[in-house]
């Protein structure tokens, strides 16, 4: 055998225990996975960049341009002008796809009124979200109200009360089942029990009514994460509570709670967020659709008529004209997104410097 | 030296006696969940009776008139005029002021725009999780998980105008050229969007609970990645990857903003012709969901055929029975998956 055989089994030898030094299938693979996880991160920057941009023209005050019959235009004046409840206004000229000449008239707008106006589907360029504004607000102060104390009572019961009997496990199951209930029937619950049994009470299609719905749709979520944040408070603390005589309400209050503060309170404030963002319950019990007064006095606004922002974006995007449905609707959403990213964020962080401080 | 009495041992009195409201309290608050299912099922129950039987069924409480009290009626069975009829249930489409509630057309709706939802996210949702569990550098994982958390918490009626104002233009009209700009593959893929997080989270749960001693095993036999990945990690996590199909589809078939505003039915929809094919996603339609919507924004009370309005409530009780078949069908998974490590 001469050496250079011996050579080349060796080498062959060698690389057939490397193996192919491009593993072709292995890249591939990981090159697919990683185009999901692209595609996801893709999705959402568009998502904010096209959000954004159709919501461009409200929040930079650009006027609205509505289009008006070119048979009514007096076209001798300069600029042409257009003559309207007895008032002579100036119309601009522009062409259309097929390059005929047609005129707008330009209405006024600024953030400033978008923020503070009214519902207004009649005159889009004065159309406002300041009602979707205080009913977000008003649904957000009923849902802490309401889901916390209710939320954080269950979780306790079920963590440091709770003995293993039938009880408890049908209230765990059923709370578990209650989580992944569509949120739309909730909204038939609330219509059926706030909105009609309980009229007298909730002035039937009423801020309170919409307010107790999705305190009730959170409810699971709050309580399914404040059990978890109790869980994890370490048993010592609770025996150290016990050898020194405390009863099981003072190590819980004193003890238990404040230690699964910032997890309850994540957890809270994940589910706020996604309270404000629900519109299918509040169709069902009845948020407006158009244009209504404000009642005076601050029992009447709990009882009376009500819309919240997701709601608005709901009911805009059902008119025509790209006012409404396309610059209406999203200036509204990046309103909505940075109050629900918000408390998304303040629930993160929480739970991030909980980590922490455990750690 | 005194004698301790049973006094002593029993210690303070207002103590215990506050120790057993305070226990009586939280039971009552874990008591008042089961309540909420109860009033669930009673009101979908009722309500779909009387659009069934035209039958009202009364409530125990009675708020209005000149004497609240509360109680039964003596009249506890109100006939407040005819059922519907089985005729009606099975027609050409759905159109309730015309009494024409053919449930098959929201069913076929609800089908092609969760297949849609399921077609988008279980390959994303699956991959992204695959991804952040077995590849991905802590540096990755700190960007994506934010982000997969940002979507997550982005309302649907966001994905909705998402879908109608971004989706339908940019991508669905040129590829498919659509009769309608609104239809249910736009409201489907907005439905998937809205899943790929729910589908990330639960499968990446899934996978990381592999123990890491079966990937050792298969590196140990001489196992690229790519094989360990697929044939060890993906089948060993495989109940929880179903789980996590189940529940999006549970979720996707419940989600009601997306397909109200982005798949095209305003109150009434007829049978898709082109049933069986899958080209029916390119058509509008009205899904479960859209439908009760539809029915509730129309106006206070939907005039026309008397129990136009119940017609809700059926659809609504069909869905409640929907999602809470599929969901104890995920749990069960879950919990024997659970077992097996």
């Amino acid at each position: 055998m001469s050496v250079a055989s011996t050579d080349l089994t060796t080498s062959a030898v060698a690389s057939a225990l490397r193996g192919r030094r491009v593993d072709l299938s292995g890249t591939v693979f990981r090159g697919a996975l990683f185009a999901t996880l692209a595609f996801t991160v893709v999705v959402l920057l568009t998502l904010l960049v096209s959000v954004v941009q159709d919501a461009t023209p409200i929040f930079s005050g650009d006027p609205v341009l509505t289009e008006v019959r070119s048979d009514l235009v007096d076209t001798s004046t300069d600029p042409p002008t257009i003559t309207q409840f007895g008032e002579t206004l100036p119309v601009q000229v522009g062409t259309d796809a097929r390059g005929r000449e047609i005129f707008f008239q330009e209405s006024e707008r600024s953030f400033g009124d978008f923020l503070t106006g009214n519902v207004n589907f009649t005159d889009p360029a004065k159309n406002g979200i300041k009602q979707g504004i205080f009913g977000s607000i008003g649904i957000a102060v009923m849902v802490l109200l309401f889901s916390i104390p209710i939320g954080v009572g269950a979780a306790v019961y079920l963590e440091e009360y709770a003995t293993a009997n039938r009880f408890t496990r049908l209230v765990d199951v059923n709370i578990r089942n209650l989580a992944g209930v569509p949120s739309i029937v909730y909204g038939i619950l609330g219509f059926t029990v706030l909105v009609t049994a309980l009229d007298g009470i909730t002035g039937g299609r009423s801020l309170i009514s919409g307010g107790i719905t999705l305190a009730i749709l959170v409810l699971p979520v709050v309580i399914i994460t404040a059990a978890e944040a109790i869980r994890a408070v370490p048993q010592e603390i609770r025996m150290a509570g016990y050898g020194v005589g405390a009863t099981r309400w003072e190590v819980t209050r004193y003890h238990v709670l404040p230690y699964a503060m910032p997890g309850i309170l994540t957890g809270t404030m994940l589910s706020l967020a996604r309270a404000l963002g629900e519109a299918a319950p509040l169709i069902l019990v009845g948020a407006q659709t158009g244009f209504f007064t404000d009642p005076s006095g601050v029992m009447e606004r709990l009882t009376g008529n009500f819309t919240a922002l997701p709601m608005l974006v709901f009911n805009f995007t059902r008119q025509p004209g790209d006012v409404l449905r396309i610059q209406g609707a999203a200036a509204t959403i990046v309103i909505l997104l940075l109050v629900v990213l918000v408390v998304n964020a303040t629930g993160i962080i929480l739970r991030n410097s909980f980590e922490k401080k455990r750690s | 030296m005194t004698a301790l009495t049973i006094d002593d041992l029993q210690g303070d009195r207002k103590r215990s006696r506050r120790e057993a409201a305070v226990s009586r309290l939280f039971k009552t608050a874990a008591a008042f969940s089961i309540v909420i299912s109860a009033l669930i099922v009673i009101s979908l129950f009722r309500e779909a009776f009387l659009y069934l039987t035209g039958i009202k069924l009364d409530w125990p409480v009675h708020l209005q008139g000149d004497a609240p009290f509360i109680g039964f009626r003596p009249e506890f069975w109100i006939q407040t005029g005819n059922g519907v009829e089985i005729s009606q249930l099975w027609t050409s489409g759905w159109f309730p002021r015309r009494g024409l509630f053919d449930v098959k057309t929201l069913l076929v709706a609800s089908v092609g725009t969760t297949a849609v939802a399921m077609l988008l996210a279980m390959p994303i949702g699956v991959g992204t999780a695959v991804y952040l569990s077995e590849y991905a550098s802590p540096t990755v994982r700190r960007i994506v998980k934010p982000v997969i958390e940002v979507l997550a918490g982005i309302p649907s009626v966001v994905l909705g105008f998402f879908a109608l104002a971004w989706i339908a233009p940019n991508i669905v009209d040129r590829l498919f050229d659509p009769t309608s700009s609104a239809n249910l593959l736009v409201a489907g893929l907005g439905v998937g969007i809205l899943t790929i997080p729910l589908v990330a989270s639960i499968s990446e749960d899934a996978l990381q609970s592999v123990p890491i001693s079966l990937r050792e095993a298969s590196y140990g036999v001489g196992a690229k990645k790519v094989q360990t990945v697929t044939r060890v990690v993906i089948p060993a996590a495989l109940s929880g990857l179903v789980a996590a199909f189940i529940v999006a589809v549970s979720r996707a078939i419940g989600e009601t903003l997306v397909v109200t505003i982005a798949a095209g039915g305003s109150g009434g929809a007829v049978f898709p012709e082109s049933f069986p094919s899958p080209e029916i996603v390119t058509e509008p339609g009205l899904t479960m969901t859209a439908a009760m919507a539809t029915l509730a924004a129309g106006s206070d009370q939907v005039v026309g055929q008397g129990n136009a309005f119940q017609s809700l409530f059926f659809v609504g009780l069909l869905l409640f029975v929907l999602t809470f078949l599929l969901n104890v069908a995920a749990g069960r998974i879950v919990r024997r998956f659970r077992q097996v490590y």
